[in-house]
């Protein structure tokens, strides 16, 4: 039993380098002296100095927030209801159509569901006006759509392995459907709809095809910056730009990941102080 | 029998609050996904025309032609980037299941403490921007940098001297597509796969060992036929995003071999032959109904299992 852990354990080793060498790559890179990417000319920081002056940059990055906080608050609410009428509306006229809608997005090639988007959208403002230029509006729109479905696929799995039983007795105790519904259920679903609210946010911040279709003259996100950039070639300064979100959003997953993960052990004693308790009396 | 799940969510229903809930979602994702997608369809028995938008439908109600589709067939451009991305997409598939699996099934294997970190591990690159994952290649693809360097320096200490590489051309080519495409969705291979192989009963590993089956064995015959429902969700998951790819081909893709994404991309975009884009959109849709139906199959039926079990 001894020579295949040994050989599954060098497959992680191996694994994890492979994840993690372009990376470290990348970040070394962004502190070299040369202009030129590839040959190491010495430890600099003045790419990062330079990035903070390319008013550029500063202004797709605000964009970007901007686009990516409002799109994940509206996906959040849209995707927890349709999570919460797929898991418990059992049967209704339609359900199937909505859970493949739900669905299909997520397997929709990111390339045609960026040109249908935009067909939408001009054919919407040949017809009714509306809207008049592609940009904030557009982009949020597309970024609300696709993300929405993530956020119901995990508020879904979610209240369909939560207890029923806490509803009912909170209801049997004489709260009102309201009070259950806001006492009782979202704070129960809350890591779920937290979770979907931060994918949203990564995906929508992430973005580039869907994004390039429905952006607009004078709204450049961070992505399509760069995705402009990167076509031309390697430079320092988006090796420093990439380092900076690599390191801001790494960082954010793994606290948001510690966060949740003490939160359900809080919950987990909690309960059982409150089992033992019970058995005591 | 109860048509809703508990009495919140009757009660829900009885007040019409239900209608709302479902409705509000169901008619964004109508507007905004369903009908789009419905203009592509009608888009692609269009024809091309210098108008704006660029189209034309001919003749009449219900305007329907199959010239953009008869092309897809007669123009060798769009069978061969077909062939390309299917090609590429089942290597990539081929090579994540690979690596994927003997790291799922080391992941299993380590302490519960190891465990999420590595997981943790596997998930962080997923959250981290993809287009940055896709460029870091870019900087180790170039015939200067260290990696196409090393890499160089190794395939030519093997090779005769008068064969010696002064880099490999690497960049910008359907090897360099798969690479990253491996890369890009190998979280997607593996968290499925781990998913599957811890739920295994260890004890059948160890009651197949005294039974005197010999390591390897014990694998083929009882851990790997188990794994199978993993191997398949996982394989999915990899092949149909990695079908209709545009960002990786864009970026580190062969120009004269490109992919099917790139292709509606350019026809869109470049040529502004909106009808024609739609026609190989669709005919990609097609192509990938099998694999998505499979997926939702089973997608369905492991959330099937996961609420008998709640």
């Amino acid at each position: 039993m001894n020579r295949r852990p040994m050989f599954l354990m060098s497959c992680l080793v191996f694994g994890f380098a492979f994840f993690y060498v372009p990376i470290l790559s990348l970040i070394i890179f962004s502190f070299n002296k040369s202009r030129l990417v590839t040959v190491w000319g010495g430890f600099s920081t003045e790419w990062y100095g330079k990035l903070f002056n390319n008013a550029q940059v500063m202004k797709a990055a605000v964009l970007s927030l901007e686009i990516a906080v409002t799109s994940a608050t509206f996906a959040t609410i849209l995707g927890t209801m349709a999570g919460l009428a797929l898991a418990r509306f059992r049967r209704f006229r339609g359900r199937t159509g909505l859970s493949g809608l739900v669905t299909a997005p997520l397997v929709m090639p990111e390339v045609i569901t960026g040109i249908s988007a935009l067909m939408l959208f001009i054919f919407m403002a040949q017809w009714i006006g509306w809207p008049a230029n592609r940009g904030f509006t557009t982009i949020t729109i597309a970024h609300i759509t696709f993300s929405m479905t993530y956020v119901a696929v995990v508020v879904q799995s979610r209240l369909s392995s939560m207890d029923l039983a806490l509803e009912e007795a909170a209801m049997d105790l004489g709260a009102r459907p309201w009070r259950v519904l806001v006492d009782v259920t979202l704070p129960v679903i809350s890591p779920a709809i937290l979770s979907g609210w931060l994918l949203a946010f990564t995906i929508s911040l992430d973005d580039v095809v869907i994004t390039s279709f429905t952006t607009g003259p004078g709204s450049t996100t961070l992505p399509i910056l760069i995705w402009s950039k990167v076509r031309l070639g390697v430079t320092p300064d988006i090796n420093a730009l990439a380092t900076l979100i690599i390191t801001v959003v790494g960082l954010g997953v793994v606290a948001a990941a510690v966060i949740m993960h003490r939160a359900e052990k809080k919950r987990e004693r909690d309960v059982q102080m409150a089992l033992s308790q019970g058995s005591m009396t | 029998m109860q048509s809703e799940r508990g009495r919140l969510a009757r009660w829900f229903d009885a007040r019409g609050w239900r209608d709302l809930i479902i409705g509000i979602p169901y008619a964004w994702l109508i507007a905004f996904f369903l009908l789009p997608f419905l203009i592509v369809i009608a888009m692609s028995f269009a024809r091309r025309a210098d108008l704006s938008p660029p189209i034309a439908f001919l003749g009449q109600w219900p305007f329907i032609q199959w010239e953009n589709y008869a092309r897809l067939f007669s123009d060798t451009i769009y069978i061969r980037a077909f062939f390309t991305s299917l090609l590429n997409a089942a290597v990539a598939t081929f090579f994540c299941l690979l690596i994927g699996y003997p790291m799922a099934l080391g992941i299993t294997r380590v302490s519960k403490t190891w465990r999420s970190v590595l997981l943790m591990l596997v998930i962080l690159p997923f959250w981290t921007s993809f287009l940055l994952r896709v460029y870091a290649w870019i900087g180790l693809l170039g015939s200067n940098s260290w990696f196409n360097q090393g890499l160089t320096t190794l395939v030519n200490a093997v090779l005769p001297a008068d064969m010696a590489f002064r880099s490999l051309p690497m960049m910008n080519s359907n090897f360099a597509v798969v690479l990253v495409m491996v890369y890009s969705y190998l979280p997607f291979m593996i968290l499925p796969l781990y998913a599957n192989l811890e739920k295994l009963d260890q004890t059948l590993n160890e009651a197949a060992t005294d039974l005197g089956s010999r390591p390897c064995q014990v694998f083929k015959d009882v851990t790997l036929p188990l794994s199978v429902p993993g191997i398949i969700a996982g394989g999915l998951l990899v092949f149909i995003p990695a079908s209709g790819e545009l960002i990786i081909p864009s970026l580190v893709g062969s120009a004269s071999d490109p992919m099917i994404g790139r292709v509606i991309s350019d026809e869109f975009s470049l040529a502004r032959d909106w009808p024609m884009a739609s026609a190989v959109a669709v005919a990609l849709l097609m192509l990938l109904v099998l694999p998505i139906m499979a997926y939702s199959h089973f997608e369905k039926r492991a959330q099937e299992q996961a609420e008998a079990k709640a």
